[in-house]
């Protein structure tokens, strides 16, 4: 995969080559692809001249690290117990309705996946959920409705 | 907005601050002068532990290594909390000005912000606030930089050795303490780690003297604290408020009037159901708290609240000490058997004597911690767990 490859190698000129550099990379490969494949973790391996295993090992230690493919918008719920209170279920019943798939799925055109997580820091405002870096908060059916429908336009 | 019985306080948020004059005006003074102002005023640490600010910049400067370094933890991943995102985002230059006082009391030229990945939004503007931060030092001819490292969703690497190894670029596991960061923390180098909030006071105590912050709250826990309140409660947000104050007080203003139990401390703080809200003082002589307040109102089932809580910990365990990673789970397994009838009340007994062992055994306070919400949830709410 020769994208793969340029991409590890211009992060690994902007991050630099030390241990230091590698979560900033996976970060890096993961804004770019949203997962790490293999491919990636192998070729950030020789790029940093460490082994594989302790590439895998440090991407498999972070959620936001996914290493099983992911849709192009990573939908994440928040399920701690403020948001849930607030009607999280509602929330993530609603997505799966439109998306026509069950938590921790990704549509078949890759272009979303549904996944549930720790609190977000958002629990005066819930329900709340991040699509990628942005946050949602104060959800409704009827809001996070409009939501999905923007996302699957764009 | 009232406050009736509670007193409102300003420090962290008052936008009346010019941060290149404080810094002139703190440059000005000797190391000594300031850990002393800062000693005089008792802040304690607003990241969970309350250890004295003052002593642990004071221990690091004592260090003869000539490298050493400043963290801002904004990890802020405890259930409940999401004041160190607001303060991050009205105030920034504040912290940073910590930082920067907090680098000259002990000799360090870089510092880091470690920011939470759910926060990655704020990065944009956080870092255009750094650039205009950097100019005033550079203005100031101050050799100090600071540079933000991006989390990726992992609770545990709050706990600062875990945060190091993260920052390093390992599995965010906790080390062994001893050595402590003031001796060996970041890149096994002396390291302060202090807690958004606690840069931001620090900061004030340098701007009005250690009086202001001094003259208010208790003996035990002096001046003031953010509060972030969630929960059955029509006032959700966040609030400074002087330390002090009793739940009661607390209920009265932020309750909705049928409120039977307060979680002080997120999930990993204490539960404190309505008969003990009277003689509960929130602060480091009653219960203490990072700030997080959530409020449950009779509606609600304290079972669900334990299960969600524990759930957290089994997930966000790191998995490297027996006790935390299988204690968590089966302490799960076990109030879920209590609950279907599968097993005998009486087998509560064994899984808080589990939690008991954890909180002895586990490597880290998360492992440590878990005990707090399973004995305040399970003993007060004994009934919810079994019917
Ligand atoms: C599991 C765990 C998670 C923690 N998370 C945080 C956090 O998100 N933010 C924080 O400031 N401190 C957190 N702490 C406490 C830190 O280890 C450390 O004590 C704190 O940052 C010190 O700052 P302070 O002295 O200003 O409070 C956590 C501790 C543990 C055990
Ligand atoms: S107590 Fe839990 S989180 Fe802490 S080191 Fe042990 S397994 Fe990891």
């Amino acid at each position: 995969m020769p994208e793969i490859k340029e991409l590890v190698k211009n992060l690994a000129s902007k991050h630099g080559k030390t241990r230091e550099s590698l979560i900033p990379i996976l970060q890096g490969v993961i804004h770019e692809e949203r997962y790490i494949s293999d491919e990636a973790m192998t070729e950030i391996a020789r790029e940093l001249d460490i082994s594989a295993a302790q590439v895998y090992g440090t991407a498999t230690f972070y959620s936001f690290l996914d290493t099983q493919p992911r849709g192009k918008y990573v939908i994440r719920v928040c399920r701690t117990i403020s948001c849930a209170m607030k009607g999280k279920n509602l929330i993530t019943h609603e997505i799966e309705d439109m998306l026509k798939i069950k938590v921790g799925e990704t549509t078949q055109n890759k272009k979303f996946s549904l996944l549930e997580t720790n609190c977000l820091g958002w629990c005066h405002k819930g329900p709340a959920m991040l699509i990628n870096d942005d946050a949602f908060t104060d959800l409704t059916a009827e809001k996070v409705r409009e939501i999905i429908n923007q996302y699957i336009k764009k | 907005m009232s406050y009736s019985n509670l007193k409102r306080v300003d420090l962290i948020f008052d936008k009346e601050c010019n941060p290149k004059e404080i810094i002139k005006n703190t440059w000005a003074k000797s190391n000594d002068q300031i850990i002393n102002e800062l000693l005089e005023s008792g802040l304690k640490g607003r990241g969970g532990a309350g250890f004295p600010t003052a002593l642990k910049w004071k221990y690091t400067a004592e260090q003869p290594e000539p490298d050493k370094y400043i963290i801002c933890n904004a990890d802020e991943g405890e259930p409940g909390t999401f004041k160190d995102r607001e303060i991050l985002f009205k105030v920034p230059q504040k912290v940073f000005g910590g930082m920067a006082v907090g680098a000259k009391v002990i000799g360090a030229k870089e510092g880091f912000i470690y920011l939470r990945g759910e926060y990655r939004f704020l990065l944009p503007e956080l870092e255009a606030q750094l650039e205009s931060f950097h100019e005033i030092l550079k203005d100031l001819k101050i050799d100090f930089r600071i540079k933000i490292i991006m989390g990726s969703g992992a609770y545990i690497c709050g706990e600062e050795s875990a945060l190091f190894e993260s920052m390093e670029g390992h599995r965010g596991e906790p080390r062994n303490k001893p050595p402590y960061p003031t001796i060996a923390g970041f890149r096994s180098k002396p390291t302060v780690i202090n807690n958004v909030e606690t840069l931001v006071y620090a900061f004030m105590i340098c701007m009005h003297g250690a009086r202001k912050f001094k003259d208010l709250g208790t003996a035990d826990s002096r001046g003031s604290k953010v509060f972030s309140i969630s929960g059955d409660t029509p006032k959700a947000g966040i609030y400074e408020l002087e330390l002090g104050m009793t739940v009661e007080q607390f209920v009265e203003e932020f309750g909705d009037g049928d409120t039977k139990a307060v979680q002080v401390g997120g999930a990993s703080g204490f539960c404190v159901p309505r008969k003990k809200f009277k003689e509960t003082i929130i602060g480091f002589e009653g219960v203490p708290t990072g700030g997080s307040m959530m409020l449950f109102n009779s509606s609600r089932s304290m079972f669900n609240v334990l299960h969600n809580y524990l759930e957290f910990f089994e997930e966000e365990s790191c998995g490297q000490c027996t006790p935390c990673r299988v204690g968590c789970q089966q302490l799960i397994l076990g109030i879920e058997a209590v609950k279907k009838g599968e097993r005998h009340a009486s087998y509560l007994e064994h899984l808080q004597k589990l939690a008991q062992t954890m909180k002895i055994t586990a490597k880290c306070g998360l492992g440590q911690s878990v005990a707090n919400s399973f004995f305040s949830i399970v003993e007060n709410f004994k009934e919810e767990m079994i019917y």
